[in-house]
Parts: structure tokens; C-alpha cells; sequence
């Protein structure tokens, strides 16, 4: 038997490096990480059988739900190698497998000497799952290239091997073929990870150096950060210190997942766990920052680390204006488990008080909304995501520029706006309407590769700004699902951007106004004004709906006056039932946002500013509830 | 000296038109195998002893108008009816001036028929004219021949009804503005003194209602109905009818009392099946069927099936959503700031009369009637 009894493995705070293994999983959502994770805690035998259930180690709801994993864990495992027959510790490291957490992934390699790369061999692998390979690439890993759901009916092993082999270079015959469901090729999988994956090296005596890659708020504990041991020793005698920022803590407790938290005297090198001192925001102990002790500081931080830098700007609002302290609440409470998260409050002439937040990508910040209002139980509208713009106006000031009102009037001297490098996978065929869809999102081809005979990896850079906009649903679609993108910034270009601002009665309503690439301003003016006379209910007077650029219109549409609002009977029985009839009415008015004169009920504000995908997906969450 | 002002209602149809919600029944529908004559009997009895009851209930010493509503009064005997305007006039004080009106369908009159119910004393008469477009007149189940309207209306003259009325409606699917205008020319060459026109509700129960529902029946849009109204009014106006309520025109002196009784708040007592009272800020309804009103009148008991007491608040919201509506119009010292601004507003527009806005009043201009119940929402608080 492989297992070995938690009692009996070597304990934390006193395993020999020689003996420990640390490795993460790279995967594309959906290619059975977590299946195959919890294959691995039932095989090691951490959790017992009557406790397993689906997704072990995904702790949100969301997570769950979603199927993928946006915090990443350590779990310890202790396994006795059927190849040698010794017993070895070996830390999974779990990483969220998405874009916008590109710089968490990083450092959750930076603390691994190996990956498993985990592709699924009815699909091969995907645009995200490749840009992290080449993460573990730079970072030195041991990458084993596995290929999972070999039970599939549709399964080709032989072709995503050849692509895989291809890739990292290797034999094809050196992926494993394993399944996470049936448990096949598991425990050689591990074996494997033993034998191929080199064991941590560090001093042990040298000042501590323990690099964190996760930090996670707690309720009843405040933050948890988990941590890899690269030098030295961490014990909770210790009062510990953050480099970047030179900050004290008092070390309240340590101790690793096996997978439910079980504490220990201490940490030592090569080790992965986690420690607790009191903090109460996970901005004070931020991934990638190192942690050394008090008394024997050391004096150069490991490399690697950066501050989340948010890319992708929208402003969130209260449906309800009187829930406006519960998200403001609810966005504090977030941010203490998500360092990424800016935010600060701004108010809207015509959604009212709410908060400008900043993301990391588009994902984060559906993941926000969503976690907001799930767990606080809000209504929130949000406005059309934009990017970074910097501007210089004619007199030379440069300004940085978030919000579409934040954008100065009169002459502008240039706008620039970031750029990615775009990475998309795809079967060959659709090679062409990839190809299109890039052209109208103004990008520069770069390159591109066949990563197989039918397959190929396309390269381009775009605006940023048009990622942000729909970009992801259209290639979907486009592609029937088969491509999968990744992007990652490249710095900034001046483009020809203009702000497109839409008027209702002449007046300004800032929750429309968008920063557009001045071909498509055209486009979204009679989107907006053709939306907003459908949504818009007639009033006693006739509204103008106007679309302008500066003081240029360049698409205007019109409300016609309401003729008719009346009920033509009011004789003795109808008198008690019409009163009631207009005091619900009534009621329902205070629903509306006052434009200057014009009355907008909320839902036009929130179906305006909805694109069609998210009517898409709104409409297949329904159906999936159903 | 108070008053109060009695509706009676006569729960019976032939037949049940398809956009028709009121309180009414068939012989099918009440499985009545004998002659309506004695449905018609015993109905009129029944309202004798709640006639009976409000005598007991009531303060009121004088009857101002009497208004016999359906359904079809005049599917009841001539006689029973006026059994009802005799006990009326037995218990309280019936001024010899009082209006007692009957609603008529000009299918089912004869001059002999009218003389008879003019005999018994109704002064005043109003036909269910609807439109004078067979077309028309199909969409709504009504089979009656426009023919004889102007018959029915010329021998209501004949036998001495001093107020001849019409009631017309517009709006139905399928009729243009040329129907309509028609209508209303046909409708004004007749020998009467009042009329009303509804623009068509299609009310939810009703087999119209479903009808639209389900999209079997397109209802034309609210724009052209509203210029229906403007042309109705033009006509009406220039043919020496007054408008004095949203839907109500009349020669000088011929307006309705009896409804104007509903719209200034006055007390009033409705008899018969499912008919509602007011009496004092206390609004009251009697139960619906005509066998269960049958049973409570027969078991001694109130009739009654619900009632409300108005809060101060609610009376003035009444007052506003029924003055507004009236030639007379709303003081505006009766309105506080608050409900005045948003008035200006449509004071620019136009929807309220500028003259009268000067002299102290809120009158609504043609359009502005149209949209009246949206600027009853702007001012009730």
C-alpha cells in the first residue's frame, strides 16, 4: 500500500527536503483539475471515503458552481513511492486557471519545482493552459505532460500526445494517460511526481525566506497565508515581517492542509503551509511578497514580486440608492481577501452613489458582481467596462483616465490605451473568421503557428479596450467554442479615440457616455439611441435621443409624446378600483430615474447598458437553473 | 337637506357582448327555463325590500336622480320598473324635477314599449348606440341594426323622454377613422340631447380580453384612438354639444346629474346584485350573483358583501382623480406646492386650459384629457 497513515509520515516542521516534492497542476477549466485532485486525496488517503465529495478543495460556492478555481491551495500528501519504496511529502499547489490571474498563477509556480501539465485528450490543449506552460517553462519547472479523460469516448491520445510532445519537447510516449474519473494511472502519476520532480533546495540556516503565493481571508481566523519555505525556518515562537512593506506580525499560528488545516510546530525549508498572525486584510500580506523573521531579517526578498495592477474599470451601483452603505460594506469585506480589488466611491447623475472599481480582467470583475451580490444579497447595475486612457490635452496635461466623465473636454492633443498580446487557439478551420474578428478589433497579426496538423496557435496584438468588449463571446460564438484565447499587456499606443456621450432632452447621461475608437462611434451612438427608444417609455412631451461627439450629433433618434393615458370609464363601481389603480401606479414611478425632465425606469438603465452576451448568459444560467 | 341619489341594477342580458365586464347574466348562464317575466317579478321584489333598507340605513330625506343600469333594465316588465321609482318615491322624497334614467338597447324597444316606461315616469333614456358601422357593431356582438336607432331614438322623442342619449364606442380592432367619423355623424343627425363615447377597454375576463391576449385580435394603437377622441370632441363641440366630463357631451343643460353625483362625491345608494353605494366617505358593494343576492334579501340579511371607509387622504385622492376629469376642473388652492409643479409642466404643454390655470383652476385641454390618469399620478400624493 502506497499510503502511509498521517500519524506515521513525516510531520511538518521536520521533514527532510530530500523527502518533500512540490508541484502544481496546469490546466484549462474544464480538463478535470479538481477531479483529478481529488482522486489524488482519496488514493493518499487524506480524506476518507465517507468524507469525499466533488471539488474538494474549491471552497466558494462560486468556485463550484463555476467549475473553476479562483484561489489557489496547498494540500500535503504524504505518499510511499512504488518505485522505491521510501515515503515523500508531496505538496499540491493549486492554481487558479484563468488570465486575469496570470501574476497568482506565477508565484503559486514560483513555489513548485514541478508541474503537472493536465490536458484533456478529447479537447487538447487550450490558449490559457499554454501561456501558463510557458510560465512553468521560464520559472524552471519539471513539466510532465499528462493527458486525462482517457475513459472518454472521444478521447485521442495519440494526437494530443504528438501535440504535447511537440510542445515542451519531449517523446510522445512520456505523457501519462490517466483518469481522474476512473483513477486509472493515478498512483503512477504520483510515483512519477516523485520520481521526475527534483526536491526543494534551500539553507537552512540562512535567514528565513518563505515566498507567499495565496492569501485568503478568513472570518473567524482573518487572514491565512499560505507560504513555501525557501530558506531558513518558520516557527510560531517567531514574530515575522513582510519585506516589501517592513510590517510586523506576531506569528499566531502555522501549520499545513492535509487538506483540513492541522497545525505544526513550524515550517522548514522547502516546506508549504500556512501561517495566521491577526491581520485582517489580505493587503497587508500580498502574494508574492516575502516573509523573513524579526529577529534575523534577511536582506534580499525573492524575486518576482508586483503590486495587482487593475486593467479594467466599471462603475457599480446600487439598484435600490438606499443599499448604497451595503455595498459599500460588501466591497470592503471583498477586498480584505483580494488584493486586486480597487475601488472608490462615485456618483452618477443618473445611477446615483456607487463605486468606480478596478479589475484585473473581465472574469475578475464578473466574479466580483456576482460574490457582491450573492453574499450581500444586492441589485447592482454596472456600466460598460473600459480600460486605461491616457490623455494629453492640448495645453500638454496628462491625464489618467478611468471613467469615460473623467475625460476632458476641448482640444486633445493624443489618447493612448494599453495593449495586449492576444494568443488564440483554435482547430485550423477557423482560421479566416479568427482572423476577421481581429481585423475589426483592430489588431496586427504577429504570427502564428500549427501546434498540430489541425491546430494553431494565432498571434496578434489588440487594444485592450476591445478585448473588454465582448471580444471573448464573439470568438466563441464565432468558433462554435472551440478557440481559446489569452492575452497579457504589452504597454500602450495612441489610438483615435473619441468619447461618444448620449443625450436624452439634451441632457447628459453620464452612465452611457463611452470611450469609443472613432469608426466605431458611429456604431455605438445608434446602438444606444436605438436601444434607449425601445426602453424608454413615452411621456407627455417628445425626447430627443442624441448621440454626439463633443458638441458633433452623429446619430440622433426620438420618443414621440404619449396621446394617450386614460381610462375612459369612471362611473360609482369603478371609482374605488381606479383609486387603487393609480396608487400603485404611482408606486411604481418612484422606480424612475429622473434625466432632467425625463422619467427612465431603472430597468431601461440596466437593459441599456447589458450587452447581448450577458443576455446570452443570463438566459442559459436560467435554463441551467431550471 | 341631504341627498342621495339611487342607481339600480339589472343584472340581465340576452346575450353577453364579448368586451363586456359588468355584473350581468344570460338565461343560460342563470339556467333560467321560465318567462323572464317572472325572473322579472321576483328581482323587483327583491330590490323593493333593499329599497326598504336604505330607507332604515339612510339619513337622507330627498331621491335628486334615480339611474336604471345593467345589464338591460329593459328586459324587466314596465310595470316592475316602475314598482322600484314608486317605492323610491313612497320612502323619500322624490322631487317631481328628479332625472330617472334607463339605459335602453335600441333592438329591444317598441314605441309602445318606451310610452309604457315614460308612463311610469323615466324622463330621460339612453341607447346603447355603440357605432353606426355594422362592422363595427359585429366586433362588439352587438347584432342591432343601425336603422333602429334613429327609430328608437325619434319615439323616444315622440312619447315625451324630454333627454335622449347615446353611448357610443370607439377604438374596437377593424374600425378605421372613416367608421368612426361616420358614427358620429350619424350619431349627431339624431334627435338627442346627450352623448357619451368610450374609447373601447379591453378588460381582463372578458372574451375579448382573451381574444387579445392570445393574438387573435390586434387592438388598433393608442395614437389613433386618441385621435378618434380629438375628432368625436371637434364634432361634437361645433354640433352644440358641450364636453363636461371625459367622456360626455351635452346641449347646454342636459348633462347628466346622476353621474355627476359620482364624479362630485355625493352620496348615493346602488340596489340590486353586485351594486355599489357611497354613503359618507364609506364606499359598501352587494354581493355579486343574483342568487346570492336573492338569498341574503330572502334570509333578512344585508345584501352587503364588502365594504371600505376612506381615509381622509383616499377621499382627496378621489376628488382629484373624479373633478380632474370634469369641464370644472380641480381648484388649484386646493393643491399644495408640491402637486402644483409638476402641473406647470403640462401646463406648457398644453395639456391644461391657460385661461382657466389663470383663474385659479385645473382644466384640461382635449390632449390633456387624454392623458389624464398620468397627471392624476403626477399629483396624488
Amino acid at each position: 500500500m502506497p499510503a502511509i497513515p498521517l500519524s506515521k509520515a513525516p510531520q511538518p516542521s521536520e521533514t527532510n527536503p530530500a523527502q518533500i516534492r512540490n508541484f502544481c497542476i496546469i490546466a484549462h477549466i474544464d480538463h478535470g483539475k479538481s477531479t483529478l485532485a481529488d482522486r489524488m486525496l482519496g488514493i493518499t488517503e487524506v480524506v476518507e471515503l465517507r468524507n469525499m465529495r466533488a471539488q474538494y478543495l474549491d471552497r466558494m460556492d462560486i468556485e463550484r458552481e463555476r467549475g473553476i478555481t479562483i484561489k489557489s491551495q496547498a494540500v500535503r500528501l504524504p505518499w510511499r513511492s512504488g518505485l522505491d519504496n521510501q515515503e515523500y511529502i508531496l505538496n499540491m499547489i493549486d492554481t487558479p486557471g484563468h488570465v486575469d490571474f496570470t501574476y497568482e498563477v506565477s508565484r503559486s509556480l514560483a513555489a513548485c519545482e514541478g508541474a503537472v501539465l493536465l490536458v484533456d485528450c478529447a479537447q487538447g490543449i487550450e490558449a490559457q493552459t499554454l501561456a501558463n506552460l510557458y510560465l512553468a517553462m521560464e520559472n524552471n519547472l519539471t513539466i510532465i505532460p499528462v493527458l486525462n479523460k482517457i475513459d472518454l469516448p472521444a478521447a485521442q491520445p495519440e494526437k494530443f500526445a504528438e501535440e504535447l510532445a511537440r510542445l515542451i519537447g519531449c517523446e510522445p510516449e512520456d505523457c501519462l494517460r490517466v483518469s481522474g474519473k476512473t483513477g486509472v494511472g493515478v498512483t503512477e502519476l504520483l510515483d512519477q511526481i516523485v520520481k521526475q520532480i527534483p526536491a526543494p533546495v534551500g539553507d537552512a540556516n540562512a535567514p528565513t525566506r518563505a515566498l507567499i503565493f495565496d492569501s485568503v481571508y478568513d472570518t473567524y481566523r482573518g487572514v491565512v497565508t499560505y507560504v513555501r519555505v525557501v530558506d531558513g525556518h518558520l516557527s510560531t515562537r517567531d514574530q515575522i515581517q513582510m519585506i516589501s512593506t517592513g510590517v510586523r506580525h506576531e506569528m499566531l499560528e502555522v501549520g499545513v492542509i492535509s487538506p483540513e488545516p492541522v497545525v505544526s510546530k513550524g515550517l522548514g525549508v522547502g516546506e508549504v503551509g500556512y501561517v495566521i498572525t491577526g491581520v485582517k486584510d489580505v493587503r497587508q500580506s500580498r502574494v508574492g511578497d516575502t516573509i523573513t523573521t524579526y529577529n534575523n531579517p534577511a536582506k534580499v526578498a525573492l524575486a518576482g514580486y508586483k503590486d495587482p495592477r487593475p486593467m479594467v474599470f466599471s462603475g457599480l451601483f446600487p439598484i435600490d440608492g438606499a443599499d448604497f452603505p451595503m455595498l459599500r460594506e460588501a466591497l470592503d469585506k471583498l477586498q480584505l481577501n483580494d488584493a486586486a480589488l480597487v475601488y472608490e466611491p462615485e456618483s452618477s447623475a443618473a445611477l446615483g452613489f456607487g463605486f468606480r472599481c478596478g479589475f484585473l480582467g473581465l472574469l475578475h470583475m464578473e466574479i466580483v458582481r456576482e460574490r457582491l451580490e450573492r453574499e450581500s444579497n444586492l441589485t447592482l447595475i454596472s456600466t460598460a467596462p473600459n480600460v486605461v486612457y491616457t490623455v494629453t490635452t492640448g495645453d500638454g496635461t496628462v491625464l489618467t483616465v478611468t471613467n469615460p466623465s473623467e475625460y476632458p473636454e476641448g482640444k486633445i492633443e493624443k489618447v493612448e490605451e494599453p495593449i495586449v498580446r492576444a494568443t488564440v487557439l483554435a482547430p485550423a478551420e477557423f482560421i479566416g473568421t479568427i482572423m476577421d474578428l481581429c481585423q475589426e478589433r483592430r489588431g496586427t497579426l504577429l504570427g502564428m503557428d500549427y501546434l498540430s496538423e489541425d491546430r494553431v496557435e494565432i498571434r496578434y496584438t489588440l487594444p485592450l479596450a476591445e478585448i473588454v468588449f465582448d471580444f471573448f463571446d464573439q470568438l466563441k460564438s464565432r468558433t462554435r467554442g472551440y478557440a481559446s484565447l489569452d492575452y497579457e499587456p504589452i504597454g500602450e499606443a495612441e489610438g483615435d479615440l473619441v468619447k461618444v456621450d448620449i443625450l436624452l432632452q439634451s441632457e447628459k447621461v453620464d452612465a452611457f457616455s463611452a470611450i469609443v475608437h472613432k469608426d466605431k462611434a458611429y456604431a455605438y451612438g445608434t446602438m444606444m439611441t436605438g436601444k434607449l427608444r425601445e426602453l424608454i417609455p413615452r411621456q407627455q412631451f417628445e425626447i430627443p435621443i442624441q448621440a454626439a461627439i463633443g458638441g458633433r450629433i452623429i446619430a440622433r433618434e426620438s420618443i414621440r409624446a404619449i396621446r394617450k393615458d386614460v381610462l375612459a370609464k369612471c362611473y360609482g363601481g369603478d371609482i374605488s378600483r381606479k383609486r387603487k389603480l393609480l396608487e400603485k401606479q404611482k408606486e411604481g414611478k418612484k422606480r424612475m430615474k429622473m434625466v432632467g425632465r425625463v422619467e427612465v425606469p431603472q430597468e431601461a438603465f440596466v437593459a441599456a447598458l447589458t450587452t447581448d452576451a450577458d443576455i446570452d448568459k443570463a438566459k442559459a444560467k436560467a435554463k441551467e437553473r431550471e | 337637506m341631504s341627498t342621495l341619489a339611487f342607481y339600480i341594477h339589472i343584472p340581465y342580458c340576452v346575450r353577453r357582448c364579448g368586451y363586456c365586464d359588468f355584473n350581468t347574466y344570460t338565461p343560460a348562464e342563470l339556467a333560467i327555463s321560465a318567462d323572464l317575466s317572472v325572473t322579472s317579478r321576483s328581482y323587483i321584489d327583491l330590490l323593493l325590500r333593499e329599497i326598504e333598507f336604505a330607507r332604515e340605513t339612510s339619513t337622507a330625506t330627498t331621491v335628486p336622480t334615480i339611474f336604471f343600469g345593467g345589464g338591460t333594465p329593459t328586459l324587466m316588465e314596465s310595470q316592475d320598473l316602475g314598482r322600484v321609482i314608486r317605492a323610491i318615491g313612497s320612502r323619500f322624497d322624490l322631487d317631481d324635477r328628479a332625472e330617472i334614467t334607463i339605459e335602453a338597447n335600441p333592438d329591444s324597444v317598441t314605441k309602445g314599449k318606451l310610452a309604457a316606461l315614460r308612463e311610469v315616469g323615466f324622463n330621460r333614456i339612453s341607447f346603447g348606440m355603440q357605432s353606426a358601422v355594422t362592422h363595427v357593431l359585429a366586433s362588439l356582438d352587438r347584432t342591432h341594426n343601425p336603422e333602429n336607432v334613429v327609430k328608437a331614438t325619434t319615439w323616444a322623442r315622440e312619447v315625451g323622454f324630454q333627454e335622449v342619449s347615446v353611448d357610443l364606442i370607439y377604438g374596437t380592432s377593424g374600425e378605421s377613422m372613416k367608421d368612426w367619423e361616420r358614427t358620429v355623424d350619424t350619431a349627431l343627425a339624431l334627435p338627442i340631447s346627450h352623448i357619451s363615447a368610450y374609447a373601447l377597454i379591453v378588460e381582463n375576463g372578458t372574451k375579448l380580453g382573451a381574444q387579445v391576449k392570445r393574438g387573435e385580435v390586434i387592438m388598433p394603437d393608442d395614437d389613433q384612438t386618441a385621435d378618434k377622441y380629438l375628432l368625436a370632441d371637434e364634432k361634437f363641440i361645433a354640433a352644440g354639444f358641450n364636453w363636461y366630463e371625459l367622456s360626455n357631451w351635452s346641449k347646454p343643460g342636459s348633462e347628466c346629474r346622476h353621474n355627476i353625483a359620482y364624479w362630485n362625491g355625493d352620496n348615493w345608494w346602488g340596489a340590486g346584485a353586485g351594486a355599489h353605494s357611497h354613503i359618507d366617505g364609506r364606499r359598501f358593494w352587494n354581493v355579486k350573483h343574483p342568487a346570492a343576492y336573492a338569498q341574503k334579501i330572502g334570509e333578512n340579511k344585508n345584501p352587503m358583501h364588502e365594504q371600505e371607509t376612506l381615509t381622509a387622504e383616499e377621499i382627496r385622492a378621489e376628488e382629484i382623480m373624479l373633478q380632474i376629469r370634469l369641464s370644472t376642473g380641480l381648484d388649484r388652492a386646493s393643491l399644495s406646492q408640491i402637486q402644483e409643479q409638476p402641473l406647470v409642466g403640462y401646463l406648457t404643454t398644453h395639456h391644461l386650459q391657460a385661461d382657466a390655470w389663470a383663474n385659479g383652476r385645473v382644466v384640461l385641454s382635449n390632449s390633456g384629457r387624454l392623458i389624464a390618469d398620468r397627471i392624476v399620478r403626477e399629483i396624488l400624493l
